[in-house]
């Protein structure tokens, strides 16, 4: 037991040397979960959009001052010429384009039936449809203001209750999900390169004739960076709480359990790299480039995991951060409690111990 | 006689050197490319539905049929009370609750006017807010087509048609927007990264110290560490136009010339870029870090999943400063809508002055002594 505590300290000599790398790991992630925070959005905002008005006239203005007053457009000159509209999509200057042609109020007051048109680039398929629903909503409001005998007699209105968020905090959808992808991609690169590095600087032979145990080495490895990381963590709830306020809804001696137990998920997953691989650069290519994309994908955030063709749901089950996503989830922003997630808890705690089991089997005692 | 081919040399045999080091750049970027974008989609198509009907008349019926009907929702529970429903929600079974009221069909006709109530999830971001539009969207059909509002409105009072179309896509598939994005990604990650660590494992190794002492200029030291990547860069790029070919079946619309044209200075804006990191940091993990850092912002800043113009303006500066903004818009303009040089021009002198200022920058900082 002495001996462990002796190594742990080199370890932790080793880790706080390097005070440029222990800035860069925790100035880093923080800074990241801020930027996100406040930058991502699902929402949409500020599509620029094209306006060709053939008609000219009292109705066909009304209408373009009604989008002009939503947020949700950019309002670009208003061009005549219908090439000028392919031109401006060529350019990617817009993302939508109307077109009134002549003589649309006449049409909607005398004819009873006028026309629009609605172009959008298809080359951005979710914006587009976003887009497509935002104007038909606005063109349907403007035709029941200015014809409210066209407006259904006995009307359904649907109620619509944002649970968990109901002020519309954009930024929810994303930080549960970028804080999973985060700490996923940190603190496997933080053990990744640590055994490697032994190897690769030749120090490994001093510890592997000393009559330390592996399991040791391992333990006396990880738990530096088990503290580092538990830090970092503290650090990115609290960002998230006071800078970017989200409130904690579940119990928080939960969600800090929790998140330990992936960290050691993720920790033994870097260790098992560590093991695995001869040099630091490629242990840190396979955490960051092998990592990085499928873990963005596979953990849901961005991406709804049931749309997915079952081999890639499969697939995705592999990812400790597809369980740990859903578990801050239900603690954090649902307020919910262990009996909801026991099952997730129990499927990372069985891949920590195969990590484990792996990586210390991997472990090679003799030089070559 | 110029020192550059000889360090083009020591750069070649390094790098073929590490084969499994070779094996990974070409091997994840295009594995990856392969894969990934068939596990995304953003297209909603499977939203689950809890409904609590209060009211089990005929109306409430024929809605929660027409609901089931659309093909974008899954029933997963009929409940008697909210509570219950809500559990449901709880576990993540279901993403929305329809709750019919009490009275619902007599009040209607009563009253003339009635509410649905619809509890969304609004943790799931896209899906929640594309399933309520869905759901919005089958009620006021349902609404439009009641006997009672069908004889009732007067018939051609201000009635817009509206037409639609989607210029490039016309079936409105994911696959053109993503695939160009994710090849361009893949590539900066891999070059980005390799570069990164590239001088800094020469510091670590202590190997710099050697060429530090012979009389090679900064610039072909950099030359010396940029073109080898370069030229791994363009093979990936080409690998990665033809998986979108030939996997993905999308063809570049305009000229593949201008897209290597732009992959060409791209790729020196990029590794101007990793070496700048590499001149900063002592270590390959402080490197690495770094490096992770600016990806993590190129990946979901730069427009490749979430549009730019929804972003605050500072957020929308920061995307602007990014090389890979530039290039995704431009990639995604030439392969989808066959944009030319001139409809590209002020974004290539975009990408010409990050190539120039971020290699000067890091043939500046680099440092022979200490």
């Amino acid at each position: 037991m002495q001996q462990l505590f002796v190594f742990i300290r080199k370890e932790f000599y080793h880790v706080f040397r390097d005070r440029r790398t222990l800035l860069v790991m925790f100035g880093l992630p923080a800074v990241q979960i801020l930027l996100f925070g406040f930058a991502m959005t699902s929402e949409m905002k500020n599509a620029r959009m094209v306006i060709s008005d053939n008609a000219r006239d009292v109705q066909s203005q009304q209408l373009i001052n009604k989008i002009k007053a939503s947020s949700y457009f950019t309002i670009s000159e208003a061009v005549t010429d219908y090439r000028d509209v392919e031109r401006a999509f060529k350019k990617d200057e817009v993302k939508c384009a109307l077109i009134f042609p002549a003589g649309f109020g006449n049409d909607l007051l005398n004819g009873g039936r006028a026309q629009v048109q609605i172009i959008t680039d298809g080359s951005d398929p979710n914006t587009a449809k976003t887009i497509i629903n935002y104007l038909t909503a606005i063109i349907t409001e403007y035709r029941q203001q200015q014809f409210p005998a066209a407006a259904l007699p006995y009307k359904i209105t649907p109620e619509i209750r944002m649970l968990y968020n109901e002020e519309g905090n954009g930024s929810l959808n994303f930080i549960p999900g970028v804080m999973a992808l985060i700490l996923m991609l940190v603190c496997t690169a933080l053990t990744s390169v640590s055994i490697v590095k032994e190897k690769e600087m030749g120090t490994m032979e001093v510890l592997l004739v000393s009559p330390f145990k592996p399991v040791l080495v391992l333990i006396s490895k990880a738990v530096p960076y088990l503290v580092l990381s538990f830090i970092n963590f503290t650090l990115i709830v609290l960002l998230s709480v006071f800078a970017l306020h989200v409130e904690i809804k579940g119990s928080i001696f939960l969600l800090f359990l929790e998140s330990t137990l992936f960290i050691i998920t993720c920790l033994s997953l870097g260790l098992l790299i560590s093991n695995t691989t001869s040099s630091q650069q490629t242990a840190l290519l396979i955490c960051m480039m092998g990592l990085m994309m499928p873990t963005m994908v596979f953990t849901g955030f961005m991406f709804p995991l049931e749309n997915m063709p079952w081999p890639f749901r499969v697939i995705s089950n592999i990812l400790p951060s597809r369980w740990y996503y859903i578990i801050i989830k239900a603690v954090m922003l649902k307020g919910l409690g262990f009996k909801y997630i026991w099952k997730e808890t129990l499927v990372l705690a069985g891949m920590t111990l195969v990590l484990l089991t792996i990586a210390l089997k991997k472990f090679k005692i003799r030089l070559q | 006689m110029s020192p550059l081919p000889f360090i083009l040399q020591k750069e070649f045999r390094q790098i073929f050197r590490d084969k499994t080091i070779l094996a990974m750049m070409f091997a994840l970027p295009i594995i990856q490319l392969i894969i990934l974008p068939l596990a995304m989609n953003f297209d909603v198509n499977s939203v689950n539905i809890a409904v609590v009907d209060h009211d089990h008349s005929a109306y409430s019926r024929q809605l929660i049929a027409k609901v089931l009907s659309s093909g974008y929702f899954n029933i997963t529970g009929s409940e008697p009370s909210y509570p219950r429903a809500l559990e449901h929600i709880e576990k993540g079974e279901a993403d929305i609750i329809m709750e019919i009221p009490t009275g619902f069909e007599r009040n209607l006709v009563r009253e003339g006017a009635q509410k649905i109530a619809l509890s969304v999830d609004a943790i799931n971001g896209t899906k929640a807010f594309i399933g309520s539009g869905y759901l919005n969207a089958i009620i006021k059909d349902f609404d439009e087509n009641l006997p009672l509002n069908v004889t009732a409105t007067a018939a051609g009072v201000g009635n817009i048609d509206i037409a639609y179309s989607n210029w490039y896509n016309p079936r409105a598939e994911s696959k053109y927007y993503l695939v160009p994005g994710i090849l361009v990604l893949l590539l900066t990650l891999i070059a980005g990264f390799i570069t990164a660590l590239n001088i800094v494992k020469e510091k670590e190794t202590g190997t710099i110290e050697q060429i530090n002492v012979t009389p090679i200029k900064k610039w072909e030291f950099i030359a010396g560490k940029l073109i080898p990547f370069w030229i791994i860069g363009m093979v990936v790029f080409t690998l990665g136009v033809l998986v979108c070919r030939f996997v993905y079946g999308i063809l570049p619309q305009g000229s593949v010339a201008l897209l290597y044209l732009f992959a060409a200075v791209y790729l020196v804006a990029l590794l101007g870029f990793g070496l700048l990191i590499s001149t900063f940091c002592d270590n390959q993990i402080q490197a690495m870090f770094v490096a992770f850092f600016f990806m993590m912002i190129f990946m979901l800043m730069s427009g490749l999943f979430t549009s730019v113009e929804s972003m605050p303006p500072w957020a929308r500066t920061i995307s602007n400063l990014a090389p890979i903004t530039h290039f995704i818009k431009v990639v995604r303009m030439i392969i989808l809508k066959g944009s030319g040089m001139a409809d590209t021009s002020s974004e290539l002198a975009y990408i010409c002055g990050f190539a120039v200022v971020l290699n000067a920058w890091a043939i500046w900082n680099y440092r022979k002594t200490s």
